[in-house]
């Protein structure tokens, strides 16, 4: 899996970009977008994705059901 | 709300700057004469403290910052630049995601701006408001949590406007990491919201901080951000750096605390002590407006604030400005330079002419407090215990100058035998749009001063007047384009007459709201 932003709720105020360890957070539209191929949810960097940690929106960066299940490289 | 490098040679110079700063900050220490009871013609001090009552070193810093002098505000601009939408903390009063643009509060904007942007707009401005002296960035996020875009901003604007005074205003929680980049820039003030120095406190004012890649919540956070703040504070002011500290009044949670915050900022050094009413509305979002929690009356902002003012320099000017604010305190501007507008606009920087029209202004405040000293003098002698206050219609420049239906708002003073001071101002909506007055806007009017005496207007309608009459209220237009301190007192004398006299008797005004919500700007 991977995160996603809810587009309607993100204010832009662009604090998650700098804090995702994949540069996996860009600007597109007015809002940040989070690129699935890029996003590992942090594991293997933080203990808890840090765009989540750090969005100011409760329940904006949110896990994105569509993708499976991160895994780590062995 | 925050690296770059800053040369050896710049660095050596720093440290004998700050070597030198340590003797004005123990002149700072040692100014006290601060007392509410005023006395030997100073009527203020404080943010009202003129240059007789400063350090020749500190009031060269503040004499033209309109946010750390109070008498600098009537004649000197700021513009806040929004190049900082991210923040590393929550706060119960700040809702990122109702901005709107016709509110005027701290965290709102119209439009993110980046660094190159920022600077075009700062060299637009001030070209156009020559007394524009003032750069700040405050957000709408916190400048230090964006420290790449703040201080690439401040790079570009001090070398194409090197005579604009560089400031920021911070939660603290990064401060301790960017001192050193700060005092690099010549950042000479800071201005730190601190609301608590009680982590229990803290926890019912901060849901959460996010630092080092974690988010802390409850007590925990709010030991952090305390520790961080006041440590931020001493490392700022060890370097000479003038440090404001906001605190925002909130009623049953941290409103008697605040007299421990002052005590702790004053003893680390703070130049400053903001105290602002906490604005709170179910419309802004906010955990505070929705639970219903209230803002203080302007009483009991004013209690706190003397409360205070004997411990350390209180600010009562504080307009709680949005984050892209341009022009002087309490008026706004920033709708004449949008991206659009200031990206079109051809600007001469002309360094020349904006000292030429400085010194103008600098003309007028020695007239200013010229004539307030000449009419305090015929006050000396006069024994009454009696204080009051009054409202002012003020355009500015230190000037009653303003219709009473065109006031967005007025400006308070207190009267007493030590003179006129300034305590505070009351916002209110536009109370004359196109051309004819309400009832209900008249109402507003009067409950935002209800507990004030009179209200000095350069020109009033009848209706209003009469009005204001019935309310109590004496409306005095007999001073119309004459100096504020200077007519108030004389007004004060002939009050004071007319007691002794028997043909009016004293008597106390109640309390005023403070308004809250959204301001409707007409212009």
């Amino acid at each position: 899996m991977t995160l996603k932003i809810i587009a309607s709720q993100c204010t832009s105020c662009s604090a998650c970009e700098p804090e995702c360890p994949n540069v996996a957070i860009t600007e597109k539209n007015g809002t940040f977008v989070i690129d699935p191929k890029k996003c590992t949810e942090c594991i293997g960097h933080f203990d808890a994705p840090q765009c989540a940690a750090v969005c100011p929106v409760d329940n904006t960066c949110v896990i994105d059901n569509a993708y499976p299940r991160y895994q780590a490289p062995a | 709300m925050t690296s770059l490098d800053v040369g050896t040679a710049e660095a050596a110079e720093g440290v004998n700057a700050a070597v030198a700063m340590g003797d004005v900050m123990q002149k700072i220490a040692e100014h006290k004469g601060c007392g509410t009871s005023g006395g030997s013609g100073k009527a203020s001090c404080g943010s009202g403290a003129g240059e007789g009552d400063l350090p020749t070193e500190i009031w060269e810093k503040v004499k033209n910052h309109p946010c750390y002098s109070e008498e600098a505000h009537h004649h000197y601009a700021r513009m806040h630049v929004a190049v900082a939408p991210a923040c590393n903390i929550q706060c119960n009063y700040c809702n990122r995601k109702y901005d709107c643009a016709n509110e005027s509060r701290p965290g709102v904007v119209s439009e993110k701006l980046t660094p190159e942007q920022a600077a075009k707009k700062v060299l637009a401005v001030a070209s156009t408001i020559p007394q524009m002296t003032v750069l700040g960035i405050a957000g709408p996020g916190d400048p230090l949590a964006n420290p790449e875009k703040t201080f690439k901003t401040f790079d570009l604007i001090s070398r194409t406007a090197p005579d604009i005074k560089l400031c920021l205003s911070t939660n603290g929680l990064a401060l301790p990491d960017h001192v050193d980049t700060i005092a690099g820039y010549n950042v000479d003030h800071v201005t730190i919201t601190i609301n608590m120095v009680d982590p229990e406190v803290g926890a019912k004012i901060y849901p959460w901080v996010f630092w080092k890649h974690k988010r802390y919540t409850g007590v925990e956070a709010a030991k952090l951000l305390t520790d961080r703040q006041l440590q931020g504070l001493e490392m700022l002011t060890e370097r000479g750096i003038l440090c404001k500290v906001n605190s925002v009044m909130i009623p049953g949670i941290n409103d008697k605390h605040l007299v421990e915050v002052n005590k702790a900022v004053k003893s680390r050094g703070a130049f400053l002590h903001n105290i602002m009413p906490l604005i709170s509305a179910p419309e802004h979002g906010t955990v505070f407006g929705l639970n219903g929690q209230r803002g203080p009356s302007a009483q009991e902002l004013k209690a706190l604030q003397d409360s205070c003012e004997g411990e350390m320099n209180m600010m009562r000017h504080c307009r709680q400005c949005r984050a892209d604010a341009v022009g002087l305190l309490g008026e706004d501007r920033s709708a004449e330079f949008t991206t659009e507008k200031i990206m079109a606009m051809e600007v001469d920087y002309d360094l020349e002419s904006r000292k030429a029209y400085q010194e103008k202004v600098e003309e007028e405040r020695v007239a200013k407090v010229a004539a307030k000293q000449e009419e305090l003098a015929t006050l000396a002698g006069a024994a009454s215990d009696i204080k009051l206050l009054i409202a002012v219609a003020t355009k500015g420049s230190g000037l009653i100058n303003e219709h009473f239906g065109h006031a967005k708002e007025f400006q308070v003073y207190e009267l007493s035998t030590s003179g006129a001071k300034f305590v505070g101002h009351r916002r209110v909506d536009l109370y004359c749009q196109g051309g004819y007055g309400d009832e209900d806007s008249l109402e507003t009017v009067i409950r935002a001063i209800n507990d004030c005496h009179a209200v000095f207007v350069a020109k009033i309608g009848g209706c209003p007047k009469n009005d204001l009459i019935k309310a109590g209220i004496e409306p005095v237009d007999q001073f119309a384009h004459e100096f504020i301190e200077k007519s108030a007192i004389a007004w004060f004398k002939a009050y004071l007459d007319k007691v002794n006299s028997g043909e009016i008797e004293h008597q106390e005004r109640g309390d005023a709201e403070i308004r809250q919500g959204a301001l409707i700007n007409a212009a």
